[in-house]
């Protein structure tokens, strides 16, 4: 660190920034009370109020919690590149490699379209093809933006539940795949392929770069995923005042076993960021669903996606993709049921 | 010069291209600027991260859009 830090523009622009996201922030819940009751003048407890306070309630606080855990996070990720991920998990075999690499896959930048280079870059290094799949398991399903919704709309407890259920998914899943010995599912030019040194140097990149891809982080991923949130949480709120509160229970209650499997099926081709499902799955506990069929829908919306399988077609066999959807399903299907069981 | 972006058709990197394409007509440069789709030529450069931007055959940039004038910057510095 040097004084060079504080002339920063940027870090500057952080240090004003800061002060007013705590006032904005802890002000939210008495302005919210005041616009609606005393500036709208409405009654507490009406369905319309419930909505509406909701509505302008929840969707301000998961922004700012957005936008200063994705900055933060950004500038987290510029210490781990993909290419460091990999030399960490050059030449690990057993279960320590898929332990690592599902860790590794919540703090390395990850997107679904990136996913090819990554595993080309994976397997070429020698990366076991299990430890791969432990990676691109947990990328995917654990990261920033499903745990601060989880933990705005739910609390703690269910943020902390889902990671770690989900890492144990990544972990075992990956561990399985490695054990079956699926390479020869693997697409041949995969290992043909000559992966070049590109010679980029990501360890010598300055504190002001790392601040303004934190910025960068924060334009790209909550520019993405804000009418996620708002629809996510319009709906919430429309439902939060009209649907009865055991509307779920019978289908997606605890009663119902079924609703375990069959949320994951649901979960498949259904394509959405965490960003977007988790407002209606909190709307879905609220209307009586059990927490852990809930959170097996969720999982498998984000984990088990149509789209990413479509990509990961041009490295991978279908019985492999198969295999792939089939040992994460029942991985999540455990959870769900162990969750059903457990509260 | 030669400046080749490298992406597989994701939305980054259609974003990266027409950053470049404003940069090098800002800049008034004599540049030629390709796009690469293909991954197994995108692989040959060493990239794990799309896009990758590469000027005069050397990666100068993977995995991030910066803004149009870092990018003038970044031809700039590789000219």
């Amino acid at each position: 660190m040097n004084l060079n830090i504080i002339k920063s523009r940027h870090f500057q622009i952080v240090i004003l920034l800061l002060p007013i996201w705590f006032l904005l922030y802890h002000n939210l819940l008495p302005f919210t009370d005041w616009l609606v009751f005393n500036v709208f003048g409405m009654t507490k407890g009406e369905h319309l109020t419930e909505a509406l306070w909701f509505l302008i309630f929840e969707f301000p606080k998961v922004m700012l919690l957005l936008t200063l855990i994705i900055f933060f996070v950004g500038i987290i990720r510029t210490f781990f590149t993909p290419e460091r991920t990999r030399k960490a998990l050059e030449g690990k075999k057993t279960f320590t490699g898929n332990v690592m690499a599902a860790m590794l896959g919540i703090v390395t930048p990850f997107c679904s379209c990136s996913a090819i280079p990554l595993f080309l870059g994976f397997v070429e290094a020698g990366v076991p093809l299990g430890v791969t799949f432990s990676f691109l398991i947990a990328a995917p399903m654990i990261n920033e933006v499903a745990i601060i919704l989880l933990y705005g709309l739910f609390g703690l407890k269910v943020a902390v539940i889902y990671v770690v259920t989900g890492l144990t998914i990544a972990i075992f899943a990956g561990w399985i795949i490695g054990l079956l010995k699926l390479e020869k599912w693997v697409e041949p030019w995969v290992y043909e392929t000559k992966v070049g040194q590109n010679g980029l140097d990501d360890s010598k990149i300055s504190f002001e770069t790392r601040i303004k891809m934190g910025f960068e982080a924060v334009k790209e991923i909550v520019g993405k995923v804000w009418i996620y949130v708002a629809l996510g949480i319009a709906v919430g709120a429309g439902a939060h005042g009209y649907i009865p509160e055991d509307f779920m229970a019978s289908l997606m209650g605890k009663s119902a076993w079924y609703s375990v499997p069959l949320s994951i099926l649901i979960g498949i081709p259904l394509y959405s960021n965490a960003a977007g499902i988790v407002p209606i799955v909190s709307v879905l506990i609220e209307k009586g669903a059990s927490l852990g069929t809930a959170l097996a829908f969720m999982m498998s919306v984000i984990g088990l996606s149509l789209p990413e399988m479509v990509i990961l077609r041009k490295v991978l066999k279908l019985p492999l993709i198969f295999t792939f959807i089939g040992v994460v399903g029942v991985g999540i299907m455990i959870v769900g049921f162990l969750f059903n069981f457990i509260f | 010069m030669e400046i080749k972006i490298l992406g597989t058709g994701c939305a980054n990197c259609k974003t990266l291209e027409k950053g470049i394409l404003i940069a090098v007509e800002d800049l008034k440069i004599d540049a030629k600027v390709e796009k690469v789709e293909d991954i197994i030529k995108i692989m040959g450069y060493g990239i794990m991260k799309t896009p990758g931007l590469v000027i005069n055959e050397k990666v100068v940039l993977s995995g991030r859009v910066p803004s149009v004038s870092e990018l003038k910057e970044i031809i700039a510095k590789h000219q």
